[in-house]
């Protein structure tokens, strides 16, 4: 009976450890749940006051469908690149993992690019947050999308500096793993708002 | 430089207020020279402030919700006071403007500072126990939560002396709490509160979740999981999946407020309505995060006082479940009267006699526990026949206004106040008293005082039922909620029976600071030698040393079945030592969770008076901070199984010695 | 050893392939959408019934080839926590729209 607990007590001491990256993985899942349900909010609230104008644009004379596309691309395809990267990182390719890194940040740089240029003209054309009940929602939800992919940006710059000075460790390795929840969760998103805010607002 | 903020904020001119602040400030000053003198502030810094230990992260959240309880409750006095006197030519002692951000403060206070930090202190102190663990999933998480929450308390402390706080009550009231309609600092203060508060809860959410689903010992299936935990899991999910609807709505506020949008704005598309639907998306399940972990208590207490196994378990677990899911569907009942079709409020209100059910199936299922039961009528078992006698007044009174029709005479009277105090007090608050009184011993190692205890008792429930049984009748009598005077000369009587049953319960929480007293001057009588506090222990946190270790269990235990502990005792396997020990890793103390509080408390005042250079600065410090902290992967310590056996070995000599003493006895 | 490692991580199969199917499937969805209301060749009901069934389509696509949720027991937890959170949405979200818009229909 004695050794069976101690047996037992050496099997959970390495279960205690060994769970560490799955447990945090699964925390920030559950969180990406709650961010989930913020972001349910703002498309709520846009679709309660998405057609409130004010007499004043409304999303027909504002979107620009090719220029969404574009965005839509350069969003998508870092996705892609940030999973070709844990690939790498899975196969322990160091230096693989900072280049890849370095292109997601580079294409997600370009999608928030493209989303401050079309905030920065429609504010000069008048149609700013503050104009209608419709540019509030919209500005709210699209912009509150367009900072979580920043605090993701500031992440992956994060992540490549400490790579490139402590390597592949395990603790890094937990990191990258949520990191790309979080990247692969925004693409998500933005699959709402592409198709319910843009596209269902010009059809 | 300090934004809008200058001298004349500090208000001076009231007599009341400043009396309140100089005593609250002296009380402060009087702690901090105690600390000094003793020469304790490193103690304090070292062991506590930068614990990441869910025992003492507990004990904190708890201090931190007496404390507040006290402020919300010379709130309630206050009110009571004015409403007493406040008849026809008789206006009162207080001006309206400051009786509107009163009753605002007190709702805040008792439902984000009071009720929500005992929740989860409560949560904190029992959950690894009771699942067998030695600490939650991120105890690092967890500190910050902590100080998050202090942080918005702070800045509710801060605004009775500086500037003033909400005229618009502490649900909010559109479009009265938008700029045009109230451009000072009240509706700021109260928003910034929340919103930093409500983060702070949203993370313990997230933590307890995954610690019961991750971290419960081997063979602790869900279904042999106590009923706290069960409680405290379906209220887990009930923060994680409600609470980021409060944080879209008050950012939502925060953008009409500081950046002109137009979201609940009574002009350019804003939708006032909206408002009081998200608020209430939350709101409701809010009611549910307070109330189920005080029903875990119950569970807990009803079984071991009466000596008995919880009759129903299988069933408390789906009433539990279904009450979960039913309250995400319920919230429309809080507006019944904005008007909406009949077929939105039918929908409603038969939902919300729905959720009626399952609380009924509990309250029978702790009376069949306790029939045929030994029952000892100690402190926590008072606190829970007293909620189940009052508690379930309140709980017919809801199923009235549940009833749309019925609720359009009654909704925001006297009885309306009446019902959800009559859901807090004997309900929430209760439970937590009893969880409180229940585990004490577990945290400190001694009881507390059963005479002050139960006369703390007798103060609370006489006085809550002197308070508010006369509000019902007010309500009957068509008396509104939130009035700082009125013409009808025959309410006063009732308010007046009011504010006897208020100074009632002032007795009662007198008593409660008397039970500390005594208690802790009397702890070596009524220390507790076996960890086992109670005698009748049924779950795994009574089977460790009271206090506990800092590591909760040298070894974890295995877990055959529901109630293992009492199975233990019955097979004699409880207090066997182990052949060896080994070493234990242990989460290190961190000092970022209270320099982010800090951090984030100077980021909520610099936002209320737009202090921007301060806001962005502590913003950024916060970010830096996480980010630093987020790089460090040494953050554990050992502690060698030499020194794990030198406790263990103390721990059973005392406990040795303590059944041999029973034995004599 | 790699897969265990992943799976220990809390993550599912992660290959090349998935990704890349992943991608395409995801740029045909993305097309339909664009291409259903830019080309106008439908009525307005059916532009957006296809957007919503396009969009939930390639939500689906990601949750299975980016974050390689499967019906394998390393992944069970997650999918409970993101079905349960689903339906919320849908109480929350549908709620909100079923409420709101009675409530402005009885303004007029």
């Amino acid at each position: 009976m004695n050794t069976n607990v101690s047996q037992n007590a050496v099997h959970t001491a390495d279960a205690e450890h060994h769970n560490h990256a799955e447990i945090r993985t699964f925390g920030f899942w559950i969180y990406l749940m709650s961010d989930l349900v913020l972001f349910s909010v703002l498309f709520a609230t846009f679709a309660v006051i998405g057609f409130n104008s004010a007499g004043g644009p409304t999303g027909k004379d504002l979107f620009d469908l090719p220029y969404l596309f574009v965005e839509t691309m350069f969003l998508l395809v870092s996705s892609v690149a940030f999973g070709l990267t844990m690939i790498a990182m899975h196969n322990g390719k160091q230096k693989q993992v900072i280049i890849g890194l370095i292109i997601t940040a580079l294409l997600g740089l370009g999608f928030i690019g493209m989303e401050i240029h079309e905030f920065v003209n429609m504010i000069h054309d008048g149609a700013g947050p503050d104009r209608s009940g419709f540019l509030s929602a919209f500005f709210t939800l699209v912009g509150t999308h367009g900072a979580h992919v920043s605090f993701g940006l500031i992440w992956i710059f994060t992540m490549i500096g400490q790579i490139a000075k402590s390597g592949l460790t395990e603790g890094i390795s937990s990191r990258m793993m949520r990191l790309s929840l979080f990247w692969h969760f925004l693409d998500i998103v933005w699959i709402g708002v592409f198709s319910f805010v843009y596209l269902m607002h010009v059809v | 430089m300090f934004g809008k903020l200058t001298l004349s904020d500090i208000p001076y001119n009231d007599p009341i207020i400043m009396g309140a602040v100089v005593s609250a400030s002296l009380a402060g000053l009087a702690i901090i020279i105690l600390i000094t003198y003793l020469k304790k502030w490193s103690y304090l810094w070292h062991e506590w402030l930068t614990s990441v230990d869910h025992k003492r992260i507990g004990v904190m959240y708890i201090i931190l919700a007496l404390v507040m309880m006290l402020r919300g409750f010379a709130d309630a006095i206050m009110m009571r006071g004015q409403q007493a006197m406040a008849a026809g030519a008789d206006h009162g002692y207080l001006t309206p403007h400051h009786y509107d951000q009163i009753f605002g403060s007190h709702g805040t206070i008792m439902i984000i500072f009071v009720a929500m930090p005992f929740v989860i202190g409560l949560m904190n102190l029992v959950i690894p126990h009771q699942i067998g663990a030695r600490d939650l999933a991120f105890p690092v998480l967890n500190s910050v939560s902590f100080w998050l929450t202090v942080a918005g308390a702070g800045l509710i402390m801060i605004s009775l002396g500086v500037g003033e706080f909400t005229n618009a009550g502490w649900f909010g009231i559109a479009p009265l709490f938008e700029k045009t309609y109230n451009p000072g600092v009240g509706v700021d203060y109260w928003m910034w509160a929340f919103q930093i508060a409500g983060v702070g809860s949203l993370l313990s959410g997230v933590n307890f979740l995954v610690t019961i689903v991750k971290m419960r010992a081997p063979g602790m299936t869900f279904m042999k999981m106590p009923l706290f935990t069960w409680t405290t899991l379906t209220t887990n999910v009930l923060m994680i999946l409600s609470f980021p609807v409060i944080t879209g709505a008050l950012f939502l506020l925060t953008l009409d407020r500081y950046l002109g949008m137009h979201f609940f704005t009574n002009d350019m598309g804003g939708n006032m309505m909206m408002w009081n639907n998200l608020f209430w998306m939350w709101g409701h399940p809010e009611v549910y995060i307070v109330i189920l972990p005080s029903f875990g208590v119950f569970s807990e207490v009803v079984a071991t006082f009466s000596k008995k196994k919880l009759f129903g378990y299988v069933s408390l677990v789906w009433a539990t479940a279904a009450i979960m899911i039913l309250s995400f569907t319920v919230w429309l009942h809080h507006f019944f009267t904005m008007g909406n079709t009949v077929n939105v409020n039918i929908f409603f209100g038969v939902a919300t006699m729905l959720i009626a059910i399952p609380t009924g199936v509990k309250v029978y299922d702790w009376l069949f526990t306790m029939y045929r039961g030994r029952i000892t009528f100690t402190t926590p078992m008072y606190w829970v026949l007293g909620f189940l006698t009052i508690f379930v007044i309140g709980g017919m009174t809801g199923v009235l206004m549940a009833i749309p029709p019925a609720d359009f005479v009654v909704h925001n009277s006297l009885f309306l106040i009446a019902h959800f105090h009559n859901m807090l007090i004997p309900g929430a608050l209760f439970g937590y008293f009893a969880g409180f009184a229940y585990w004490f011993p577990k945290v400190f190692g001694f009881k507390l005082d059963e005479k002050w205890g139960k006369r703390a008792f007798w103060g609370w429930a006489i006085g809550f039922l002197v308070a508010f049984m006369p509000l019902y009748v007010l309500g009957f009598m068509g008396m509104p909620r939130r009035m700082a005077h009125y013409d009808t000369m025959a309410w006063q009587p009732w308010l007046i029976a009011a504010a006897v049953g208020a100074l009632i319960i002032g007795l009662g929480v007198l008593s409660q600071g008397m039970q500390i007293y005594v208690s802790i001057r009397d702890r070596k009588k009524n220390a507790d030698l076996t960890g086992d506090s109670w005698g009748d222990g049924r779950t795994l946190e009574w089977l460790s040393s009271s206090p506990p270790p800092v590591y909760n269990f040298a070894i974890i235990p295995k877990v055959d079945e529901l109630d293992e502990f009492w199975a233990m005792k019955e097979n004699g396997t409880a207090y066997q030592q182990p052949a060896e020990y080994h070493d234990i890793h242990m989460p290190k103390n961190v000092m970022r969770g209270p320099i982010i509080g800090g951090l984030v408390l100077a980021f909520g005042f610099a936002m209320v008076w737009y202090i921007w250079w301060l806001a962005i600065a502590s913003i950024i410090g916060v970010i830096v901070t996480v980010i630093v902290g987020s790089s460090h992967d040494d953050e554990e310590y050992i502690i060698p199984a030499a020194e794990v056996k030198r406790i263990e070995d103390e721990r059973f000599a005392q406990l040795a010695a303590a059944m041999e003493e029973k034995k004599n006895n | 050893m790699s897969q265990s490692h992943n799976e220990e991580m809390g993550a599912g199969k992660i290959t090349t392939k998935a990704y890349i199917t992943g991608f395409i499937l995801a740029l045909l969805l993305t097309i339909v959408s664009f291409g259903m209301v830019m080309s106008h060749a439908f009525s307005r009901t059916t532009a957006m019934a296809g957007l919503f069934v396009a969009a939930f389509a390639q939500m689906v696509v990601h949750l299975h080839y980016f974050l390689h949720l499967d019906k394998s027991s390393a992944q069970r937890w997650n999918v409970i926590a993101l079905l349960f959170t689903a339906l919320l949405l849908f109480i929350f979200v549908g709620g909100t729209l079923w409420v709101m818009y009675t409530l402005n229909s009885r303004m007029m």
